[in-house]
C-alpha cells in the first residue's frame, strides 16, 4: 500500500512524516518521530494514557489516524515544559506525590492541562469526571485529584 | 536517632525519578530501541485444553521480512519429573508457560514466536505456523477441575493417590478445634466465592533483547527484577548469567505481575537466531489473556465465639486457581486470614488447583485478600450476633506481641490494636449515615519479607552522592532511599542521586514484591553509608594527623572531638571529596547480604457505602484506612501505598472478574469489559499512619505495599450489609449481581 505524506505541527513544530493508512497517530509518535513520552496501554480507548491535543481538543491517539493530522496542531506531552520550565501541573503534580510508576502520568497531565484551560475552578467532582478516561493503577487518583486543585488555584492565583 | 531531628526521614521529598515521568523522558521497556531492530510476535494457542501433536514453522520461516522463528525446541528441556526450584517458581513450569512443550494448557498459550521487519509481517508469518492438535475437554472453574472425571492437565499430578487436578496443600493447626467449636456460645460458617482479577498493571509487557554471535546477551525489560530477569531468562535459554546483561527499564506497575518471565526468553531466542536485535511488546489483549491473574477462590469459613466476645475456634478451607501449572498462592489465603486474631484453637487447609486458565502471578499480598474476605466477612456476622461493635470484637480478640499465630510465629512489637484504636478515635467511626448507606470494617495483615539486596554509595569528585541499588522502584523507593541517605550524611537530600543498578552494576539483589524493598534496601545503603562515613573520618584524622576515634560526623562534616575539639575547622564532605586522591583515593562502599528482621504488616479499614437499589451500584462514598507502617520514611509515597492499594481492593469487591465463555475462553481481555476503577467512582482516600517501628530496622521500616488490599474486600460486603441487610458471599458485588440479590 502507497504511504501517505503528512504535514502536520506538533507541538509548534512543522512537522513531516509519511504514514500507513491504518496508521494511527500513537504509532507514528511512538514508532516513527521516537516521541515515546506518550504511551500505548490499552490501544483501545478506553485508558486514556495515549492523551494528546488536536487543535485543542483531547483526544487518545490510539483512535486518531495519523493521516487525520494533515495541517493540525497537535500538542503532546514532550511540549508540555516549556523553555525547560515545568508547566504549573508538571510542578504540583511532584509536589503532591501525584505519580507513582509513573505510567500514565504524560496522559494524565495532558487531559488535565485541557480541562484547566477550559476551567480554572474545577470542583472535585468536575476534576473526576474529566479525568474519568484517564486510568491509574497506581494511585487511587486521591493525589492526583489533590495536585489538579493544587495547580488550578495557582493558576487562579496568577491570573 | 532521635526522630525530633530528623531532616529528611519522614518528609515528602520530590521523587527523583519524577522530573522525568512529568516530562515524558523517563524510559519504560517499550521505549527502548536499537539500530537493526526487528519485532517479534507471539502465536498462541486457540484451544484451552489439547496436546500438540506437531508444529511446522516452514511456511513462516519462507515469508519474506521473516528473521527467525521460536518454538519450546529451541529452549533447554526441563524434564516434568525434576523440579527445578528458583525462588517461589519452578522453571519446568516458566518454561512451558514461556513456550507449550507437551501440551497448550490455556486459550492464548504461546506456542511459537516470529521476528521479522515489521510487527505486522510478524503477526502475518504466525498465521502460516501449521500446529495439529489433540483436543482435550477443558476445566476452568475449581468445581469442573476438582469433580470426579474431571479433565486432568498434568498426568504426574497426584491427589490421594490418583492423577488430579489439586496440585498441592497446605496446612495450619493451633490447639483443637473441635473442643473450641464446643466452647463457643455463638458458631457461624459461611462458603464464599471470588473471581480471578487481574493486576491490571498499566503498563503491558515489553523488552528488547540483542544477542551476540559470542551470545553476549543484552536485556531491556520492564520487570520487578532484572536478576529475575536474567536468572529465568538464562535457565530456558542455556546461556551463562554472566553473559546476560539484564538492564531493568522504569516500571509502569507491576502490583507482583512482573515477578517472571514472558517475553524476555522468547527475544533472547529469536535474537540468537537471527542475530538481530528484537523487540517485543504484548497488547493488551495479551496482557489479560496470557498474563497472570491473581487466583479466583471458593472456600469455607466457620468462626466460634463465647458471649463475652472471645473467639474459640476457627476453621477455613481455602481452593484457590492456580491457572495452567502449580503454584496458587494458598500460603497467603491459609496463613494470612487469621492473623491479626489471637485465637486459641484454629486450622486453615488451602488447596492448590490447576486448570485451564493462564498461569497465576503474584498480586499485592497474594492470596491474602481471598482468606481475609471470608474471615472478616464471618467476623462481621459473629459480631452482629454477639451484639457488638465489630471493632471492638476485633479488639477483644487482637493479636499482641508475645501471641503465637496461627500461621507459627510468636509476634513482636506490633501495632495492630493501634490500627483499631485510631479507627475508634477517627471522627469517620462516629459520622452520620443515610439511608441506603452503611459502614463497614474490616482488618488484614500481610508477612511481609527481608531477603538479598546490594548497595553500593559512591561520593563524587565534587562531594556530592550516587546511591545505587538492585530493585526496581515500584511505588516511590527511590525517594525514600534518598531520604535516608542525606539523613544519614546530614546533607541536602538534593545532593544524594539514587540510581537502580543492572545485573552487570550492582550485585545480586532479589525480586520487587513482598513489600520488601526499603525494608532491605534501607539496610543495605545504611550499612553501605555508615562505611563512607567511616572512611570519611578517617580521612580526616590522615589530614588533621589525629586519631580517627577523636572524629565525630555530624551534620554533613568531620569535627574533631573529645580533647581535640575545637582545634580543628571541621571539614565538609566537599572538602574532604576535593582531597580523596592524596587521603587514599576514592570514596565509596557497598554492601551486600541476605536481610531478616522483616515484620508483619497490619491494618484496619473503614468503608461507607451508599447503595443505588435501582442500579445495583454499591458506590463508595467514605474510605479511611489505619495502617502500621512502622515508620514512614516518605509518608506521601506511604499514603500512595495505602491508597492505591484500596483501590485495587475496590475494584476487586466491585466490578473486576474475569469471564470465560463456553468455548473455554476469557471474553472481558480489555479494560472496557474489564472495569477497573475510575476516578469518577471514587471518593478521597483517607488514611492514618500508625508509626510503631520495627525494631529489628535501623530507621524502624516496615513492608507497607501490601497489606492495603488485605481489608477491602469484606469492608465493603460488610459496608453493604449495613446499607441495605443482604449479605454477599461472591465476588465481584457488581451491578447485576446485587441487582439480582436485591430483587430476590
Amino acid at each position: 500500500m502507497a504511504k501517505i505524506q503528512v504535514k502536520t505541527k506538533i507541538n509548534g513544530e512543522e512537522t513531516e512524516f509519511l504514514c500507513q493508512p491504518y496508521d494511527t497517530v500513537l504509532d507514528v509518535l511512538r514508532r516513527d518521530l521516537n516521541m515515546t513520552g506518550t504511551k500505548e496501554v490499552c490501544s483501545t480507548g478506553d485508558c486514556g494514557a495515549c492523551s494528546i491535543t488536536m487543535d485543542g481538543r483531547l483526544v487518545c491517539s490510539c483512535l486518531v489516524l495519523a493521516a487525520e493530522t494533515e495541517d493540525k496542531k497537535i500538542e503532546t506531552i514532550e511540549g508540555m515544559a516549556k523553555n525547560g520550565k515545568f508547566n504549573v501541573l508538571q510542578k504540583t503534580f511532584l509536589e503532591h506525590a501525584a505519580l507513582q510508576c509513573g505510567i500514565c502520568t504524560p496522559g494524565m497531565l495532558v487531559a488535565a492541562k485541557s480541562l484547566l484551560e477550559k476551567n480554572t475552578n474545577p470542583t472535585e467532582t468536575e476534576i473526576r469526571y474529566w479525568l474519568a478516561g484517564n486510568l491509574c493503577r497506581c494511585t487511587g487518583y486521591d493525589k492526583i485529584v489533590k495536585a489538579v486543585q493544587a495547580a488550578a488555584e495557582e493558576i487562579r492565583e496568577n491570573a | 536517632m532521635n526522630e525530633m531531628d530528623n531532616k529528611w526521614i519522614g518528609k515528602n521529598t520530590i521523587r527523583p525519578d519524577g522530573a522525568d515521568k512529568v516530562t515524558g523522558r523517563a524510559e519504560y521497556a517499550a521505549d527502548t530501541i536499537m539500530p537493526g531492530m526487528i519485532w517479534g510476535k507471539v502465536l498462541r494457542s486457540p484451544h484451552p485444553h489439547a496436546t500438540i501433536k506437531s508444529i511446522n514453522t516452514k511456511k513462516a520461516e519462507e515469508l519474506d521480512g521473516v528473521f527467525s522463528v521460536a518454538t519450546s525446541a529451541d529452549c533447554v528441556d526441563f524434564p516434568v519429573d525434576t523440579p527445578v526450584i528458583l525462588g517461589i517458581q519452578d522453571i519446568r513450569w516458566m518454561a512451558r508457560n514461556v513456550l507449550a512443550k507437551e501440551k497448550v494448557l490455556f486459550h492464548g498459550h504461546p506456542i511459537a514466536a516470529v521476528a521479522a521487519r515489521t510487527e505486522e509481517i510478524a503477526e502475518k508469518a504466525c498465521e502460516l505456523i501449521e500446529v495439529e492438535y489433540n483436543i482435550h475437554p477443558w476445566a476452568i472453574e475449581i468445581d469442573d477441575a476438582i469433580k470426579p472425571n474431571a479433565p486432568i492437565l498434568h498426568d504426574f499430578i497426584n491427589f490421594d493417590g490418583k492423577p488430579s487436578n489439586i496440585a498441592g496443600t497446605l496446612e495450619h493447626k493451633k490447639g483443637n478445634i473441635e473442643e473450641g467449636f464446643k466452647e463457643a456460645d455463638v458458631v457461624i460458617e459461611r462458603e464464599f466465592e471470588t473471581a480471578a482479577v487481574h493486576q491490571g498493571y498499566l503498563e503491558t509487557h515489553a523488552c528488547l533483547v540483542s544477542v551476540s554471535p559470542d551470545d553476549r546477551t543484552t536485556i531491556w525489560s520492564s520487570s520487578q527484577g532484572q536478576f529475575m530477569v536474567r536468572a529465568m531468562t538464562s535457565f530456558i535459554t542455556g546461556i551463562p548469567q554472566s553473559s546476560i546483561r539484564a538492564i531493568p527499564a522504569e516500571i509502569g506497575g507491576g502490583f507482583g505481575g512482573k515477578t517472571i518471565v514472558y517475553l524476555e526468553p522468547v527475544a533472547t531466542i529469536l535474537s540468537k537466531k537471527s542475530g538481530r536485535p528484537v523487540k517485543m511488546v504484548m497488547t493488551r489483549e495479551e496482557v489479560m489473556r496470557a498474563s497472570g491473574p491473581t487466583s479466583g477462590s471458593k472456600s469455607k469459613v466457620k468462626i466460634g465465639a463465647k458471649n463475652n466476645g472471645k473467639i474459640t475456634a476457627a476453621q477455613g478451607t481455602f481452593y484457590l486457581q492456580a491457572g495452567a501449572f502449580p503454584g496458587a498462592p494458598i500460603r497467603g489465603a491459609a496463613g494470612c486470614c487469621l492473623a491479626p486474631y489471637d485465637i486459641p484453637n484454629a486450622h486453615t487447609f488451602g488447596y492448590d488447583v490447576v486448570s485451564n486458565r493462564s498461569k497465576v502471578a503474584a498480586y499485592r499480598a497474594p492470596g491474602a485478600p481471598i482468606g481475609a474476605y471470608a474471615v472478616e466477612c464471618v467476623l462481621d456476622e459473629v459480631a452482629e450476633a454477639l451484639k457488638m461493635c465489630p471493632l471492638e470484637f476485633r479488639l477483644k480478640n487482637a493479636a499482641k506481641e508475645g501471641t503465637k499465630a496461627v500461621h507459627g510465629p510468636t509476634y513482636p512489637v506490633m501495632g495492630y490494636v493501634e490500627t483499631l484504636e485510631a479507627c475508634l478515635s477517627h471522627p469517620h467511626y462516629k459520622a452520620p449515615l443515610k439511608k441506603l448507606q452503611g459502614r463497614g470494617y474490616a482488618s488484614g495483615f500481610w508477612f511481609n519479607a527481608g531477603g538479598e539486596s546490594s548497595a553500593q554509595v559512591n561520593i563524587t569528585e565534587d562531594g556530592n552522592v550516587v546511591v545505587t541499588t538492585g530493585h526496581p522502584d515500584i511505588g516511590g523507593s527511590r525517594a525514600s532511599i534518598a531520604n535516608i541517605t542525606a539523613e544519614l550524611l546530614g546533607i541536602d537530600v538534593n545532593r544524594v542521586s539514587v540510581l537502580i543498578g543492572d545485573t552487570a552494576t550492582i550485585g545480586f539483589s532479589n525480586l520487587t514484591g513482598g513489600s520488601r524493598v526499603l525494608f532491605a534496601s534501607a539496610l543495605v545503603v545504611t550499612e553501605s553509608t555508615n562505611q563512607v562515613i567511616d572512611i570519611l573520618k578517617d580521612r580526616a584524622s590522615k589530614i588533621w594527623n589525629i586519631d580517627k576515634e577523636a572524629i565525630e560526623w555530624e551534620n554533613g562534616e568531620a569535627r574533631p572531638a573529645g580533647d581535640n575539639a575545637g582545634k580543628f575547622k571541621p571539614l565538609s564532605l566537599v572538602e574532604l571529596a576535593e582531597q580523596a586522591t592524596p587521603t587514599g583515593g576514592p570514596i565509596g562502599a557497598g554492601h551486600q547480604v541476605n536481610t531478616v528482621g522483616a515484620e508483619g504488616g497490619f491494618a484496619t479499614h473503614i468503608c461507607d457505602v451508599e447503595v443505588d437499589i435501582e442500579l445495583g451500584i454499591a458506590r463508595i462514598i467514605r474510605y479511611t484506612a489505619a495502617q502500621d507502617v512502622g515508620k514512614a520514611i516518605h509518608p506521601a509515597y506511604v499514603e500512595g501505598q495505602l491508597q492505591g492499594g484500596v483501590v485495587q481492593g475496590i475494584g476487586w469487591a466491585l466490578n473486576e472478574e474475569y469471564i470465560y465463555n463456553k468455548e473455554g475462553k476469557l471474553d472481558n481481555p480489555g479494560f472496557l469489559d474489564y472495569r477497573i476503577p475510575v476516578c469518577s467512582d471514587l471518593p478521597m482516600i483517607d488514611t492514618i499512619l500508625v508509626e510503631v517501628p520495627n525494631p529489628q530496622h535501623p530507621q524502624g521500616v516496615r513492608g507497607v505495599g501490601e497489606v492495603p488490599i488485605v481489608p477491602p474486600l469484606s469492608a465493603i460486603a460488610n459496608a453493604i450489609y449495613n446499607a441495605i441487610g443482604t449479605r454477599f458471599y461472591s465476588l465481584p458485588m457488581s451491578p447485576p449481581k446485587v441487582l439480582e440479590k436485591i430483587s430476590d
